[in-house]
């Protein structure tokens, strides 16, 4: 054990830990021992061109990759201390905890109330008075109550994409979440909802440990605490944000934040 | 040659290819209806056959078409369906997979009289079930089957990867996914074939030659073991068998069924077009 200045131990510290994560697609190593830890409360970016494996390393801290088929991990993810590669593990009860957000918003053509439910629904964690003071909550919470609150019968598709998502956030807030896993959420909408987006992270960051992945280096500047800067599927670099883009140790980060390839 | 009178002389033929194939339809249909508009009547729908079938109605060949082609889709749909689901959602893509949908390609393609046969075989001889509504049913039922595998598998792969991805990803398992991300918006598609298949098991006569349709029974079936007349036999045998008939009675017992068909096709585009609407 390792006991820091403060006298924490290391291990509650982090809420995620990653530990010589090796990830293939049949032959192709996507992944190559990637090691970090991520600090609860705090959001961390995942930069670095297409392809450089961000989305995988994403995918793999609620174990998505798992639905593909050829797909092999070695190596460690730990949530609160449990290594969710473990055989016994509760994948159901672990993904609960570790909600997803995806790149294009994706609510289920089902009412505005029924997916905010959903998942409170399937897991049958509340019904009836219950369930609606959940669903109020966790719209509450992505600031869609006060504009919705009449119309919760209404289509879900027939919001804008940005209440799509943070329509997407509160289906996971409704669930008590701990972790958000956000891959490019903003990448579908424009400059204006993503500001807004980026608000509602930075408000969420109180509640919620949030992992970011993002093609967009402002946004990675913007709203992250920590950066982690990916190539060709190896970690390169990862630390304190300002440190990132201010002075990188790595030539490579600097080539890439500089905008000389990427 | 001139770029525009291509293109004319292509949009001449490809709209002329197309009227081809609506032609035969109205042709049909138009024939039918002119020759046996005459003989329908209450008592042609629901009255029993007189004078060796020359008179009265074809209410028993309609009841048995009834009872028929609700046997083989009770039959079907369920099996049809949950083996859609298996091969669609659970199954890899290995060896025994391929060699299963290559299987319901073939099904597909065996000629309904070959089904008759083996009907007789499984159903009415080894099964002893003897020639009967259940043996009939069931023919009608395996026939249909590929037809609805092959809509339902349609209507699932419909459903974009994104709700199954979301339902996962909020810790559903694969079984909870299917049922409440899944099929809820797949069934206006398998609802689509299995209407569409109704219609193919009414037409058919083959399939029930030899496992279940009479000739001429007097009385309407009363169990599942009791032999029965169907539609689209009694057609031939009014059609064949039968000397000094009158012309519009045959025509007529064809517009019935027919138009029975035709009622299952539109209420299968009806559902069709009601749940277009909500597209995702």
């Amino acid at each position: 054990m390792i006991i820091l200045r403060d006298g924490l131990d290391k291990r509650t510290m982090h809420k995620i830990e990653i530990r010589n994560l090796n990830l293939f697609y049949g032959k192709f190593q996507a992944l190559m021992d990637v090691s970090m830890n991520l600090k609860p409360n705090t959001i961390t970016a995942m930069i670095g061109s297409s392809g450089c494996g961000k989305s995988t390393l994403l995918r793999c801290i609620n174990r998505m990759n798992d639905l593909i088929e050829d797909v092999s991990v070695k190596g460690s993810v730990f949530i609160d201390g449990e290594d969710i590669y473990h055989t016994y593990v509760d994948l159901v009860k672990m993904r609960r905890k570790v909600g997803m957000v995806f790149q294009r918003p994706n609510p289920f053509p089902l009412s505005i109330f029924e997916n905010v439910a959903f998942g409170l629904k399937i897991h049958h964690l509340a019904k009836g008075k219950a369930l609606e003071s959940r669903v109020e909550e966790s719209l509450k919470a992505v600031l869609l109550w006060e504009e919705l609150k009449d119309r919760l019968n209404a289509s879900a598709l027939d919001l804008s994409l940005e209440q799509k998502q943070r329509l997407c956030i509160a289906r996971l807030i409704a669930l008590k979440s701990e972790v958000l896993l956000m891959d490019e959420p903003c990448s579908a909408l424009d400059p204006i909802a993503t500001q807004r987006i980026e608000e509602l992270m930075a408000e969420l960051k109180k509640n919620y440990t949030i992992v970011i992945v993002t093609h967009n280096m402002q946004q990675a500047a913007r709203v992250s605490q920590e950066t982690g800067f990916m190539l060709l599927g190896e970690l390169v670099e990862f630390g304190l944000t300002t440190d990132i883009f201010t002075h990188p140790r790595d030539k490579r980060t600097e080539d890439y934040i500089t905008g000389r390839f990427g | 040659m001139n770029v525009q009178i291509k293109q004319k002389i292509g949009f001449g033929v490809l709209f002329a290819a197309t009227l081809l194939v609506v032609v035969p339809i109205v042709a049909i249909i138009g024939l039918i209806i002119t020759k046996g508009w005459s003989a329908i009547s209450w008592e042609f729908l629901f009255s029993m056959p007189k004078d060796g079938m020359r008179a009265g109605g074809v209410f028993p060949a309609i009841v048995g078409t009834f009872y028929l082609v609700s046997g083989a889709i009770l039959f079907s749909l369920p099996i049809g369906v949950m083996a859609a689901i298996y091969l669609n959602e659970y199954a890899k893509d290995n060896a025994l997979t391929r060699l299963i949908n290559l299987a319901i390609i073939n099904l597909a393609g065996v000629s309904s009289v070959v089904y008759g046969l083996f009907g007789l075989s499984l159903f009415v001889v080894f099964f002893k079930f003897g020639v009967s509504i259940i043996s009939g049913s069931l023919t009608l039922g395996i026939m249909t089957l590929p037809v609805i595998i092959t809509t339902t598998r349609e209507a699932l792969r419909a459903v974009p990867k994104s709700f199954r991805q979301v339902s996962f990803s909020l810790g559903a398992t694969r079984w909870q996914t299917v049922r409440h991300s899944v099929l809820p918006f797949a069934l206006p598609g398998i609802l689509t074939g299995a209407i569409l298949s109704i219609g193919r098991a009414a037409g058919e006569t083959a399939p029930i030659l030899f496992t279940v349709a009479a000739f001429y029974v007097p009385d309407l079936p009363k169990s599942p073991f009791d032999q029965t007349m169907a539609l689209p036999y009694h057609l031939y045998i009014i059609s064949t068998q039968i000397p000094n008939i009158r012309e519009d009675y045959r025509y007529g017992t064809a517009l019935v069924l027919v138009g029975l068909v035709l009622i299952v096709n539109i209420s299968a585009t009806i559902v069709r077009a009601r749940y277009r609407r909500k597209k995702w």
